[in-house]
């Protein structure tokens, strides 16, 4: 459970990453996400790959655990790469294994596309591993603003998903407590037929959902307690603020960008 | 059964930057048949050590022993739902555990789950009802309809259904009123008894401690920090509160009244009663030395 | 004569129509700057007086008076303001994904400006001891330390009376013995009533005045010195004596006669000290 559990995971830290206004971390994001998909060569894939990599050097979280925390991606690119190595018939033929042609254009294409989806999986998760949840709530509640226009309550949505957020953890402890609870009393949750396991679930689940139910209550109480009653009138303690480091990272990032067009062979 | 830890060490999340120390160097060993209580502050490792007594968690280095059944890094029991069955768990706020439509199927769940007859299941209900403080009239009834007082009792008798040889208790009175909480510490401490279990409480009240336990242990960070009879641990006060935990009130009295009036009444557990008579004895036998 | 803060005139309430009277013809009445502790058993009706007293709960009969105002569906926020809760789960009433944030929960709902906002953070996190803690999230605190946020986010909406409804129920012995001093403290230099719903019974006589709930009924009104001086009849309704009172009791049956009924260590020490020195 550990490992999917780390997926995402905000891990503090001072960096230059972590400090990053979380706006521009998100567009950054958005742009490489797009990017990623013109490079179309060595020198283009380089630089891309060069840039994932210093930033997360940048970020100075150990690299073992990012990787770690990519354990369930990691059949996914494997599966991708041998998919390719398998379907696509271009260039020579390099080995014949089992009655399989592997041509030279599979094994660069294979190549090419796993690395392309390392590196969107490794750049996203640099996002959430240096972001604390409610920052990125918050730079989508400020990036979402002009949708207040139109009457889409952008500051319900934004409180929901913070406090979702901060109940993740506590709800994991939760799931823990009780299948711990239930494990002792005899519940195999790991072994056995299907449909047995299934039927293991129900006395994990409802005990789950009457204490989310129940927290629920209690916590509307006790935001109702102090003095809640909507986004209207409301004064916010968070503001986000473009510090001039977002706008020098911004620039070099554009000039990775520009760098990569110029390499990429047309 | 007699439990034994060896240099138990535990680790949550190793091998991340989370990783936390959990259990340092752990070793005890407890003979069969002892009431133990577990003591400490505030995350000290307290339910990390109890999670070992039944293999919910493995020790990351060291050897756990429960009677025949060895848990090490490398290898858990095969025979784990054996084991299972023999450790009866009442975890902090065990009415969060129930799920069932009814309070007798929640209570069966267990010993079910464990391969129990049927018509054994329903016997040890017959018997555990009562014992718990409980009217059969509930049996009926959805768990989820009842106050919080019977919820806790439901899920207790849920896990004494299992019939286990030793009973793990963590804090099991938290949020009761006094004599709810009275009730059921007085009823796991007769079952303790009758049925010569092995019980293992952890609990922040040193009254609780002193009063039923035959051994304590005091944890503090992860560690073991003092073990032996209450009478050992508890007239400690340096010590203790050194890892901020108080003495039992009783010794504070006892404290109290050897500096001020400079006669020393020993610790042995005695009720407050006993203690009244003391305190008028010493008081006769001053004034009949003057 | 003290001024009244809090009034319950006759009050009695249910959950729904076709459920029992949870309270019943209830009345008593909480002064200016007075500590109040409220026990009784499980189910006794604490928490939905809590609950009535911040109008998350009306009465179906009789009537609620805070600071002069009756509580309705229309001055309840202004009662809000005046009324600080803290409840008994600390996961379950944190509201933001960091400590600041939460502190800053109840006043960015008042429209409180953020200059003011900041300032009052690090105030009531210096009352509860708590500054260094800013940007902590809440799963890396102890239940101890959530507390004593939500505490602070209380405080800094300025109320005029803090309730605790067993806020310190999970927390150990010393984190509630912290707690406790936290807000002794902060009801002395603040000038604030104070209502804590326990079952702890150092909590209670610590309190200047106790009200024992019964079945829905105030059951009695009166010092804790008074309440605890009828041991059995708290036993018979549920409750425990501290030890102290015990011993005292036990020392009354050996004929020992203590002039007062003491309530902490001292004051027994003291009149055994009398008594030792007459013998
Ligand atoms: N699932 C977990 N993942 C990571 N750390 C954990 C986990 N469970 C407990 N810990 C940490 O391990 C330490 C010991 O926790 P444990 O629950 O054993 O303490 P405890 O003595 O039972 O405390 P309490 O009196 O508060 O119940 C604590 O510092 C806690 O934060
Ligand atoms: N939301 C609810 N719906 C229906 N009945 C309720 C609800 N909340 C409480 N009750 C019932 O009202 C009665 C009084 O409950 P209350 O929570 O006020 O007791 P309490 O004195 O605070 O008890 P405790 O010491 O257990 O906290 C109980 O019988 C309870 O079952
Ligand atoms: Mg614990
Ligand atoms: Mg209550």
């Amino acid at each position: 459970m550990n490992s999917m559990m780390i997926i995402g995971q905000y891990v503090p830290g001072n960096s230059l990453v972590h400090r990053l206004d979380p706006r521009m971390k998100i567009t950054i994001i958005f742009l490489f996400v797009i990017v990623v998909f013109f490079a179309n060569n060595l020198a283009s894939y380089s630089i891309l790959t060069a840039f994932a990599i210093i930033t997360t050097f940048i970020t100075r979280i150990p690299l073992r655990f990012i990787l770690k925390g990519l354990t369930p991606i990691w059949f996914l690119i494997v599966f991708t790469f041998v998919l390719h190595l398998i379907v696509t018939k271009e260039g020579t033929v390099l080995v014949e294994i089992l009655g399989f042609k592997i041509y030279s254009g599979a094994l660069i294409q294979g190549l090419a596309i796993s690395l392309r989806f390392f590196l969107l999986i490794l750049i996203t998760s640099l996002l959430t591993l240096t972001t604390t949840p409610i920052e990125i709530t918050d730079a989508i509640e400020d990036m979402l603003h002009g949708l207040k226009k139109i009457k889409f309550p952008v500051h319900e949505l934004a409180l929901m998903m913070s406090i979702s957020l901060r109940f993740i953890p506590t709800l994991l402890q939760e799931t823990d407590k009780i299948s711990k609870a239930q494990a002792s009393r005899g519940v195999d949750f790991r072994t056995g037929p299907i449909k047995e396991r299934i039927k293991a679930i129900v006395p994990l689940l409802v005990p789950l959902f009457v204490s989310a139910f129940k927290r629920a209550e209690e916590l509307a109480m006790a935001m109702e307690a102090r003095g809640y009653q909507g986004g209207e009138g409301r004064t916010k303690l968070r503001q986000l603020k473009i510090k001039s480091s977002d706008l020098i990272v911004l620039l070099f990032f554009l000039a990775i960008v520009v760098g990569l067009f110029l390499t990429r062979s047309y | 059964m007699d439990i034994t830890f060896k240099d138990v060490n535990y680790i949550y999340q190793a091998n991340s930057p989370f990783a936390h120390k959990a259990l340092e160097k752990l070793s005890f060993h407890i003979p069969s048949g002892t009431f133990v209580a577990v003591v400490g502050h505030t995350g000290s490792g307290k339910s990390t050590l109890i999670q070992h007594l039944n293999g919910l968690l493995t020790p990351t280095s060291g050897e756990v022993q429960i009677g025949d059944y060895y848990i090490t890094s490398e290898k858990k029991p095969e025979n784990l739902k054996e084991l299972r069955s023999k450790v009866g768990v009442v975890f902090q706020y065990p009415e969060h555990q129930l799920f069932d439509e009814t309070v007798e199927k929640d209570i069966s769940f267990g010993p079910r789950n464990f391969g129990v007859a049927e018509d054994e299941i329903n016997a040890r209900i017959k018997e555990i009802i009562p014992a718990v403080g409980l009217d059969e009239k509930l049996l009926e009834r959805s768990p989820f309809d009842l106050s919080g007082g019977q919820m806790r009792r439901v899920a207790i008798a849920g896990v004494l259904a299992i019939k286990p040889e030793i009973l793990v208790l963590d804090e099991p009175t938290a949020g009761l009123d006094p004599r709810g909480q009275r009730e059921i510490m007085d009823m796991f401490y007769a079952l303790h008894k009758e049925q010569n279990l092995t019980t293992f409480l952890v609990t922040h009240s040193m009254e609780d401690a002193v009063r039923y336990a035959d051994h304590v242990i005091i944890m503090n960070k992860g560690t073991k920090y003092m073990e032996g009879t209450p009478e050992e641990v508890f007239t400690q006060k340096e010590a203790l509160n050194q890892v901020q935990l108080d003495v039992p009130e009783i010794i504070q009295f006892l404290n109290a009244f050897e500096s001020r009036f400079g006669i020393s009444l020993a610790f042995k557990r005695q009720s407050v009663r006993d203690l009244a008579t003391q305190i008028k004895e010493a008081f006769e036998g001053v004034k009949s030395d003057e | 004569m003290r001024e009244k803060f809090i009034e319950f005139r006759n009050v009695s309430f249910r959950y729904g129509e076709e459920q029992p009277w949870v309270l019943e013809n209830v009345s008593f009445e909480i002064y200016k700057d007075e500590w109040v502790a409220i026990i009784g058993h499980n189910g006794s009706g604490k928490s939905t007086i809590a609950k009535l007293m911040n109008g998350l709960l009306y009465p179906q009969q009789g009537e609620i008076i805070i600071n002069g105002i009756q509580v309705t569906a229309e001055t309840v926020w202004d009662v809000r303001k005046q009324v600080g809760m803290v409840f008994q789960n600390p996961d379950n009433q944190f509201v933001g994904t960091t400590v600041q944030d939460d502190v800053a929960f109840g006043m960015e709902n008042r429209g409180v400006p953020r200059e003011e906002m900041v300032r009052r953070i690090e105030e009531v996190l210096k009352a509860v001891r708590m500054e260094d803690y800013l940007l902590t999230e809440p799963h890396r605190l102890s239940g101890g330390q959530k507390q004593r946020i939500a505490i602070a986010s209380v405080l800094a909406i300025k109320p005029q009376v803090l309730i605790l409804d067993e806020a310190t129920a999970m927390l150990d012995p010393r984190g509630r013995k912290e707690i406790m001093q936290t807000v002794s403290e902060i009801q002395e230099r603040n000038e604030i009533s104070l209502i804590t719903i326990t079952h702890d019974l150092q909590e209670v006589v610590q309190a200047e005045r106790v009200i024992v709930m019964n079945k829905g009924h105030v059951w009695d009104e009166a010092t804790p010195r008074e309440v605890f001086a009828k041991k059995d009849e708290l036993r018979e309704i549920g409750l425990d004596v501290p030890f102290v009172a015990i011993l005292a009791d036990e020392l009354k049956r050996n004929n020992m006669r203590l002039s007062n009924e003491p309530l902490n260590h001292e004051e027994l020490l003291e009149e055994l000290w009398t008594l030792h020195s007459k013998m």
